[in-house]
């Protein structure tokens, strides 16, 4: 049976999306840069080095415990610039928005939007509006693109992993991801979890000033960490070893997972990093993340091996292994 | 909401001792089947496979509910979903499952109106804000799910919700253990009993099955702890020539049960034939709607007949599933049977066998 059609799981980021995108939209666009498959695009122009990258921000409710659509379109877009190694400058914001929409609603994701920005230090200087007939777009959908300036000496890469780095989590994971799932329609738990939706360029900032050795950085959003450490297992040619008790989650985010049969390893994360560098640079740069009030629990999670090339290996809890696979599609809910 | 009973039973030191106890006691080579499709990736999840002696091999039984479910009766789902003014509400698990040529996934993607819920209540609100829509329920699962699913039925009655229906294509899993030893390929010496249907059917649903079909069974939770102890118990059993109902997992399972959830699923449904995708027809192994319920049956609203239909060919899913042959002996297996493009059921569930190798083995 043959997928003709767009399914959800095309948009999950998992392996339906990266097939798509390797086999219908790469070939198009083909080049050595977009080729690279990173988060946003390093380019350099008269010698100046610049990363470039977008994002379109569509989620449901709008508005959610930690954050709005209006902050996540912010700072997604910051993140992606800044694991380019890059110093987030300016965005540009794009909006489809549904007739009947209501303007107060707009209101208060463009103060979202502002105060997020500002959080950053970044100015959005570009935009576009389009409105459409009720029913083609549900409510409002927004992108935004972002261009940061990359400094001297820093190279940063999902390419760049090598054996034997360390791997730094910045903190709890699935936060963002399952916020968003208690929060859907007709889902009526009461959990006082909230989204990780936070800029991380500062966090980023701070690493690279006490360490301008580090090879891999990247937001684990869709698809989760899980998803992401086989993106640059696959990327470096590098086997990668993880341990289960080592990876910060939440009781109460563990709690709903659990009862919902979701694997927090594949759930996306909206103010979190992985950092790949070198075990000298581990100490600096992991009490640099950890002064950052969204770094606080960071840790090393894992390490880069050379066994088993474009796998990820985990220690579980109890010292069994398993393999870590990236997610296929959708995490649906089970049965039970 | 941290889960309470949960943290104490994934404890390292614990674990190790009960590893530690399972090598010096295991000398013949057993056959233990985990019937639950729980339990099948909970052993995945914690790497158990790989610390177990050799002596141990683990096969899993026809206990994912989605994998279990017949081609035929996907493809009745899938046939409904396209009526006209008809909503299909399901678990998560059943989208991607195929049927002979379509899933209810690329159904919705043509724009059917099919909706994921948690529980048979949420499609009940579905019914109630759709008076003019009809709203199917797809009940698949065993007794842990089919009572909460028979209380669904009896709101609806109180409710006086006429757009509300319910196929039933539930199954028991006692007769499966049954029809599994009765089958002559099959080679287990030890079953590892489910921990969900077992809180609700209580230790006592089985006494009848291992009194006339003697064989070591252990009923366990999920956790590594729980699992390691049950193979642990399987293992006493085996070694000293034992062939007893063991619980595992007292801390849930009663020897009556749930009495009130059977009581719900006693009211609504009834034992009746159903056919197992691997296994066939099995007596008794279904649930039907009792005849006062029977307005509420979505296969007789809509007169729906169950197709034979011919499994995916090449897939051994039927095998797999009664522990003939592992995943690795598939030929489609990581080949034409992907996550992505699945054959058969077992690579699809998130309980399917195929799809925990296919994750987790690290093979």
């Amino acid at each position: 049976m043959t997928i003709d059609h767009i399914l959800l799981d095309h948009g999950s980021g998992g392996k339906v999306s990266s097939a798509m995108i390797r086999n219908i939209m790469l070939p198009v666009f083909e080049n050595p840069i977009l080729s690279m498959l990173n988060d946003g695009a390093n380019l350099e122009i008269n010698g100046v080095r610049l990363a470039f990258s977008t994002d379109t921000y569509t989620v449901s409710p709008l508005f959610f415990p930690g954050g709005s659509i209006g902050d996540l379109a912010i700072n997604g877009t910051v993140n992606d610039v800044s694991m380019c190694g890059a110093r987030p400058l300016y965005l540009s914001v794009g909006m489809i928005i549904e007739e009947g929409f209501p303007i107060e609603e707009l209101r208060r994701i463009l103060f979202d939007m502002g105060k997020a920005a500002r959080r950053a230090d970044v100015l959005v200087v570009t935009g576009d509006t389009k409105v459409v007939p009720k029913g083609a777009a549900d409510r409002i959908f927004i992108n935004t693109s972002g261009i940061g300036w990359i400094p001297d000496g820093v190279d940063v890469g999902g390419e760049k992993a090598r054996v034997g780095d360390q791997i730094i989590l910045s903190g709890t994971i699935a936060d963002h991801g399952m916020t968003i799932l208690t929060q859907r329609e007709g889902l009526t738990f009461d959990t006082g979890i909230r989204s990780d939706s936070a800029p991380l360029n500062h966090m980023v900032q701070s690493m690279l000033s006490v360490s301008r050795n580090i090879h891999v950085l990247r937001d684990p959003t869709r698809g989760g960490v899980g998803t992401t450490i086989n993106e640059i297992a696959l990327q470096s040619s590098v086997g990668i070893k993880i341990y289960e008790d080592r990876i910060p989650v939440k009781k109460e985010v563990a709690g709903i997972c659990e009862l919902l049969g979701f694997d927090p390893l594949y759930v996306a994360n909206e103010g979190k990093l992985l950092a790949f560098l070198p075990p000298s640079e581990v100490e600096g740069v992991l009490s640099a993340i950890q002064k950052d009030p969204a770094g606080k629990d960071a840790c090393v999670i894992g390490e880069v091996t050379d066994t088993r090339p474009g796998r990820v290996i985990m220690e579980t809890r109890i010292g069994g292994e398993r393999i870590v696979d990236m997610q296929t599609g959708e995490q649906l809910p089970r049965i039970c | 909401m941290p889960i309470k009973y949960a943290e104490e039973y994934r404890d390292k030191k614990l674990s190790k001792s009960l590893i530690q106890e399972i090598q010096k006691n295991s000398r013949k080579p057993v056959r233990l089947m985990e019937v639950c499709g729980t339990h099948t990736v909970s052993i995945f999840k914690h790497g158990i496979r790989s610390i177990l002696p050799n002596t141990i091999s683990l096969l899993s039984g026809p206990g994912c509910p989605v994998c279990v479910t017949a081609q035929g009766e996907i493809d009745a789902f899938i046939e409904l979903s396209r009526k006209k003014g008809v909503i299909i509400t399901t678990f998560g698990d059943l989208m991607r499952v195929p049927g002979s040529n379509s899933s209810l996934q690329k159904e919705r993607a043509k724009g059917q109106d099919i909706r994921m819920v948690y529980s048979a209540f949420d499609a009940l609100e579905i019914a109630k804000i759709n008076p003019d829509k009809e709203v199917v329920f797809l009940g698949v699962g065993f007794e842990t799910t089919a009572p909460t699913i028979a209380a669904s039925v009896l709101s609806a009655q109180a409710m006086n919700l006429t757009n509300f229906s319910v196929i039933s294509a539930h199954k028991q899993v006692v007769p499966a253990l049954t029809a599994l030893l009765q089958t002559k390929e099959v080679n287990i010496n030890g079953f590892l009993l489910p921990g969900h249907v077992s809180v609700i059917i209580g230790a006592g649903a089985y006494r009848g099955f291992v009194k006339n079909y003697p064989i070591p069974c252990v009923i366990a939770g999920f956790e590594p702890v729980d699992i390691l102890t049950g193979i642990h118990m399987l293992v006493k059993q085996i070694e000293t020539g034992k062939k007893d109902l063991e619980n595992a997992y007292p801390r849930a399972v009663t020897e009556e049960g749930n009495v009130k959830a059977q009581t719900l699923l006693n009211t609504v449904f009834q034992t009746g034939i159903a056919t197992w995708r691997g296994i066939g027809l099995i007596p008794d192994s279904g649930l039907i709607f009792q005849k006062a319920y029977e307005n509420f049956d979505a296969t007789r609203r809509f007169q729906i007949s169950y197709q034979q239909a011919p499994e995916p060919k090449g897939c051994a899913c039927g095998e797999v599933l009664i522990g003939v042959k592992t995943p690795l002996d598939c030929a489609l297996y990581k080949k034409t049977c992907t996550p992505i493009h699945p054959v058969g059921p077992c690579m699809v569930s998130s309980e399917g066998i195929c799809a925990a190798y296919d994750k987790y083995h690290t093979g």
